[in-house]
C-alpha cells in the first residue's frame, strides 16, 4: 500500500511522530506565557515562539490535507490559535502606545475627520444662532434651552448685578478640585455618549451637538442683553475653547461612524463601520484628554483668574496650541 | 446524465473546502499566513455570563470604594481636617475610571479579556485576523455607553408622570433595547461595539494531544490481510466513529461494532482474535487506504460517498 512504509507505520503517523517534540515545546511555552506574562520567558524562548508557531501552522495545513487523525488536527488547531494570539497579540508597552498616540495617531485621526469636524462645528454654531435669535426675541425661550439645574439662578429673571456676580471667581479655592473632577467626568460621559450615539445613524449625535450649541447661544444672549457680552465671553472661553472643541470632535467621531454605516460606498458595510470606528475611537480617546484639560481650566483657571483680558489671553493661547497641534504642518513620519 | 447528477457531481467538485452549515459556532479565521484557524465564537450565554461577572466585580469595587470614602470622610472630619475634598475627587475619578476603563484596560493586555471573559474561556480578537489594535478595543468599549449605561439609566429613571411622557419613555426603552439585544440578531453574536471595533469574541479552548489510535493498529495490521474492496467499504466519517469506539474501549460496544463490520465486509473470523485487535487493525488499514486516496486528492466523506 502506498502510504505504508517499511516498518508498517502510516505516513501520517510518521509525520506526527517526527514533529511531536516541537509541538510539545510550543505548548509548554504557551502554558508558561499564558500563566504569568511574557516577561517570564527568556529571550531565546521569545525568539523561538514565532518559528515554532509558523512550523506548527504549516503542519496543520499539511495534516488537514493528508491526515485523518482527528485528535491531531484538533490539537494543532487549538495550539495554533493559542500561539497565534501570542504572536499577533499586543506586545508594545503602555508607554510606547501612549507615545505613538500623542505623537502621531491622535492628530492624524483628528485631521482625517476634518469634514465631520466641520459639519459638527456648523451644527453647534447653528444651534447657538437659532437659540440666540429666539431668546433675543422672547427671553422665555431661555428656559427651553437651559435646564434649571445648570442655570442655577442665571436666568432672565435675575438682575444684571446678580448675573455680573456669577461671572466672578469664587472667594476661596476650597472645593475647586472636586468641582473640576465633577465637570471632567460629566463632560467625558457626554462626549463618549455623543460618539456612541453615532451608531444610530448620526441623528442623535447631531441633535446632541445642536442642543449643546443652543444652550450656549441662549446663555450668551442672556448676558449680552444686559451689556455683559464681553465678560461672559471670557468666562466661557477660558475653558470653552478646549471643551467646545472637544465636544465638536466627539460629535465628529459619532458622525463618521453613523455615516459609514448608512453610506458605506463600494465597501462592505461591516468593514466601513470598523474602519470608521477605529479612527473615531482614537479621536474620542483624545477628547477625554482634552476634557480633562478643560476641567482643570474651568475648575481652577476660571475661578482663580478674574480678569477678563487674561481670560481671553488663556482662551486665545489654548486655541493656538490645539490648532497647531492638530492642523499645523508636521514632518511626515519615517515609518507609517 | 440527468440534471441532478450534474448538480451533485458539481457539488462534490466544489466540496474541497468543506462548507459549514451556519448553525455551528465555528467561523473561518484566516491568519496573515493564510491558514484558517476555524475558531469557535462565544455564544450568547457565555457572553452574558462573562458580562454579569464583570458587572458584579465593578459593583463590588464601587461599593468598597464608597464605603472606604465614607469612612475616610468620617475620619478626616473627626481629625478636624479642613476638607474631605480629596476623598470626593478620588471617588469621582474611581467611578469614572471603573465605568469607562475597566473593560478597555483589561482587553488591552496580552490576554485580551476581562476577568469575566477569562473565567468563561473567551477573548477578544480582530475579525480580519490581524493584530487586535488598541483603538478597536477603545471603540468596542466606548459603545457600552449606548448598550449598557443608557438603557440602565432609562430603567432607573421612572416614568411616573403619565401621559405623553410615559409614551416617550416606552419608545426610549424600546429604542435602547435594540442595542442591548443586538447580539441576538446576528449570526456572529456581534455587539454594536464589536461592529464598530471590527472585533468579535472567540473561545480559547485548550486540548491535549491524545494518542494516535493508529499506533496500536499498525502493529496488529500484519495479522489481518484486508483486501482493497474490504477497505473501500467505509469513508472518513465511519473512521472517526471507529476511532471513538477504540478510545472508549467499551467491551460491548466493540463487540457490536466488530460484528457489524465483519458482516458488512464479508470477513471470515477465525475466532481466536479479540474485538479490539480486529477493530484496531481495521482502523489502521482503513485510515491507510483513505489517506492514500487523500494524497491523490480524493476525499471520501462517508460510506455513501462514491466520488
Amino acid at each position: 500500500m502506498s502510504v505504508m512504509q517499511g516498518d508498517g507505520r502510516l505516513k501520517s503517523q510518521r509525520f506526527r511522530q517526527a514533529r511531536e517534540g516541537d509541538w510539545k515545546r510550543l505548548e509548554r511555552l504557551m502554558d508558561k506565557a499564558e500563566k504569568g506574562s511574557a516577561r517570564r520567558l527568556s529571550d531565546e524562548e521569545i525568539l523561538a515562539i514565532p518559528v515554532l508557531y509558523r512550523s506548527t501552522l504549516s503542519a496543520l495545513s499539511v495534516a488537514r490535507e493528508t491526515s485523518l487523525d482527528r485528535a491531531l488536527i484538533g490539537y494543532l488547531e487549538t495550539l495554533c490559535a493559542r500561539a497565534y494570539f501570542f504572536v499577533y497579540g499586543s506586545r508594545s508597552t503602555l508607554m510606547g502606545k501612549l507615545g505613538a498616540f500623542f505623537r502621531r495617531d491622535w492628530p492624524m485621526a483628528v485631521r482625517a475627520l476634518w469634514r465631520e469636524t466641520f459639519a459638527s462645528g456648523l451644527l453647534m454654531l447653528g444651534g447657538a444662532i437659532a437659540a440666540a435669535v429666539l431668546v433675543g426675541q422672547e427671553p422665555d425661550w431661555f428656559y427651553a434651552f437651559v435646564p434649571a439645574e445648570m442655570a442655577s439662578g442665571r436666568d432672565p429673571a435675575a438682575s444684571t448685578e446678580t448675573l455680573r456676580a456669577t461671572l466672578a471667581g469664587e472667594d476661596t479655592s476650597a472645593g475647586l478640585s472636586a468641582f473640576a473632577t465633577f465637570l471632567f467626568t460629566h463632560n467625558a460621559r457626554i462626549a463618549i455618549l455623543a460618539f456612541a450615539l453615532g451608531f444610530a445613524l448620526c441623528i442623535p449625535t447631531g441633535l446632541l451637538v445642536l442642543y449643546n450649541g443652543a444652550t450656549l447661544g441662549a446663555f450668551v444672549t442672556l448676558f449680552a442683553s444686559r451689556g455683559l457680552g464681553v465678560e461672559v465671553g471670557g468666562w466661557l472661553l477660558i475653558h470653552g475653547v478646549t471643551e467646545l472643541f472637544a465636544v465638536i470632535l466627539a460629535g465628529a467621531g459619532g458622525l463618521r461612524i453613523g455615516w459609514a454605516i448608512a453610506f458605506p460606498g463600494d465597501r462592505d458595510r461591516l468593514d466601513a463601520a470598523a474602519d470608521a470606528g477605529r479612527t473615531a475611537a482614537t479621536v474620542i480617546a483624545g477628547v477625554v484628554v482634552m476634557l480633562f484639560v478643560a476641567g482643570l481650566l474651568e475648575g481652577f483657571g476660571r475661578q482663580l483668574i478674574e480678569s477678563t483680558p487674561i481670560r481671553y489671553a488663556v482662551a486665545g493661547t489654548s486655541a493656538l496650541i490645539w490648532g497647531l497641534y492638530f492642523y499645523g504642518p508636521r514632518r511626515r513620519p519615517a515609518h507609517v | 446524465m440527468s440534471d441532478a447528477t450534474v448538480a451533485s457531481s458539481a457539488r462534490k467538485g466544489a466540496r474541497t473546502p468543506p462548507r459549514k452549515p451556519p448553525q455551528t459556532r465555528e467561523r473561518a479565521f484566516v491568519t496573515p499566513e493564510g491558514v484558517d484557524l476555524r475558531l469557535e465564537i462565544g455564544d450568547a450565554g457565555q457572553r452574558a455570563a462573562a458580562f454579569m461577572l464583570d458587572a458584579a466585580i465593578i459593583i463590588g469595587v464601587l461599593v468598597a470604594l464608597t464605603v472606604a470614602a465614607v469612612f475616610a470622610g468620617i475620619g478626616s472630619f473627626i481629625a478636624g481636617a479642613t476638607s474631605g475634598e480629596m476623598i470626593v475627587v478620588i471617588w469621582l475619578l474611581g467611578f469614572f475610571l471603573l465605568r469607562n476603563f475597566y473593560f478597555t484596560g483589561f482587553e488591552l493586555t496580552a490576554r485580551a479579556a476581562t476577568p469575566g471573559k477569562r473565567a468563561m474561556g473567551l477573548r477578544v480578537a480582530a475579525r480580519d485576523g490581524g493584530r487586535l489594535r488598541a483603538e478597536s478595543v477603545v471603540a468596542r468599549n466606548a459603545m457600552r455607553e449606548l448598550e449598557v449605561f443608557l438603557p440602565f439609566g432609562l430603567i432607573v429613571s421612572r416614568a411616573d408622570q403619565g401621559g405623553v411622557d410615559s409614551w416617550m419613555y416606552l419608545l426610549a426603552v424600546v429604542w435602547a433595547g435594540i442595542f442591548v439585544f443586538f447580539p441576538l440578531f446576528n449570526r456572529d453574536r456581534l455587539r454594536a461595539g464589536d461592529l464598530i471595533g471590527g472585533t468579535w469574541v472567540v473561545r480559547t479552548p485548550k486540548q491535549k494531544l491524545v494518542r494516535d489510535m493508529a499506533d496500536e493498529g499498525t502493529v496488529r495490521l500484519e495479522r489481518f490481510q484486508f483486501s482493497t474492496a474490504q477497505l473501500d467499504t467505509y469513508g472518513a466519517r465511519e473512521l472517526h466513529v471507529l476511532e471513538d469506539v477504540l478510545r472508549g474501549r467499551n467491551r460491548e460496544t466493540m463487540k457490536a461494532v466488530a460484528e457489524r463490520i465483519v458482516r458488512k465486509i464479508d470477513w471470515v473470523r477465525d475466532g481466536d482474535h479479540d474485538d479490539f485487535d480486529f477493530l484496531s487493525a481495521y482502523y489502521a488499514g482503513l485510515r491507510g487506504r483513505l489517506e492514500g486516496r487523500l494524497l491523490m486528492g480524493q476525499r471520501r466523506a462517508d460510506k455513501h460517498d462514491r466520488g
